[in-house]
């Protein structure tokens, strides 16, 4: 494979400029850096910051997204959690949500753990959705890019994957400190005035 | 035996409205009967099941998932992590498989220790009996609005019709 064009981002900074399209979208957060990122760039109560259960993010965001057709549900996953629960991404493609889109946030490691890693930098999972059969699928490494397919994403029919190459750099982001039963009652009442 | 059919109808009764799971042959009429009402959505492991049901519940509905037993090693960690320490209720139907060492060989080792890895990890569960069903439906729908944790019911062989008597 040929060295990929392009500036790579931290992914906290491709988060902020994600999170900055949005509104009141429910958004699934994988667990790790990730969710402990989202939670300082930006907390919403339509936020749902994963602690454990690791592979399960986009499982999580496909049981919302069946039962609120009417809203765009995004998933904010990483490499080691997409490997960890790939069987999802059958199943989300067999199922078919029009509003579901799987942003991939690709670092090639597992950056909660102390950066093992993991073999993304081998197996393209913007592919693997693909063949699954996911619609709409766009890998996309500088931040103008990210930001222009995840916009389009918005807009089209799903279900959509948009994989974003960034750094192992990591944000200076401590833990989520809401109770996760708090979180719950809150991600919930903020998603049930959507249909 | 209780038809699947009535089965159905008595979770539907009590409230659920979000149905997935993974296939065992003892849950088969049940999940043709959830086909064939259009409310069953299938998944390929049973983590990916139980948080499905996490974002179902979150997004209002009241979820149940489907299981082999065997099922439950695979999803130990999702329920414990996800739907436990961020109270998201579902109902874990279990079937039961490897009940007092009458199973195929892979089935025995869950089968002797079901009720003890579920008691270990303090998910409340029942046996379903033809004669106590109707008050082991009211008992999960009870725990599950009160405690808001998984609940399990563990199903065995010969309760509810399946496809293959």
């Amino acid at each position: 494979m040929r060295p990929e064009e392009g500036t790579m981002q931290s992914r906290a900074r491709i988060i902020a400029a994600l999170l900055e399209q949005l509104t009141d979208q429910p958004v699934i957060i994988c667990n790790g850096f990730p969710s402990r990122e989202a939670h300082k760039i930006a907390d919403r109560a339509t936020h749902f910051y994963m602690i454990g259960s690791m592979g399960t993010a986009a499982a999580i965001g496909l049981g919302v997204a069946l039962n609120k057709p009417n809203k765009k549900v995004i998933v904010l996953d990483g490499d080691g959690n997409v490997l960890m629960g790939m069987g999802t991404l059958a199943t989300v493609a067999a199922l078919k949500p029009k509003n579901f889109v799987h942003v991939v946030l690709d670092n090639e490691v597992y950056g909660t753990t102390g950066n093992q890693p993991t073999i993304s930098n081998v197996v393209r999972l913007e592919q693997v959705a693909k063949a699954a059969g996911y619609v709409n699928v766009e890998r996309a490494i500088e931040r103008e890019d990210a930001v222009y397919e995840f916009k389009a994403m918005l807009k089209k029919d799903g279900p959509s994957m948009l994989l974003v190459k960034v750094t192992e750099q990591c944000e200076d982001a401590g833990r989520v400190l809401i109770e996760p039963a708090d979180m719950t009652q809150r991600f919930k009442k903020a998603i049930e005035q959507t249909s | 035996m209780i038809e699947s059919d009535a089965f159905v109808q008595a979770l539907q009764d009590v409230g659920f409205d979000f149905f997935t799971g993974v296939p065992d042959s003892i849950l088969g009429g049940i999940i043709e009967t959830l086909m064939e009402r259009r409310l069953y959505t299938p998944a390929v492991r049973e983590d990916e099941a139980v948080a499905m049901a996490a974002g179902a519940y979150m997004a209002g509905k009241v979820p149940m998932v489907l299981m082999q037993n065997s099922g439950v090693g695979t999803s130990l960690n999702a329920i414990i992590s996800l739907n436990v320490i961020y109270k998201q209720p579902c109902l874990l139907l279990i079937s039961w498989r490897g009940f007092q060492g009458k199973d195929a060989p892979e089935h025995l080792v869950m089968g002797e220790n079901m009720t003890q890895v579920l008691d270990s990890v303090k998910i409340p569960h029942r046996t379903i009996s033809e004669q106590t069903l109707v008050d082991d439906l009211h008992w999960t729908a009870q725990t599950f609005m009160k405690e808001r944790v998984p609940v399990a019911l563990l199903l065995k062989k010969g309760i509810v019709k399946s496809l293959h008597p």
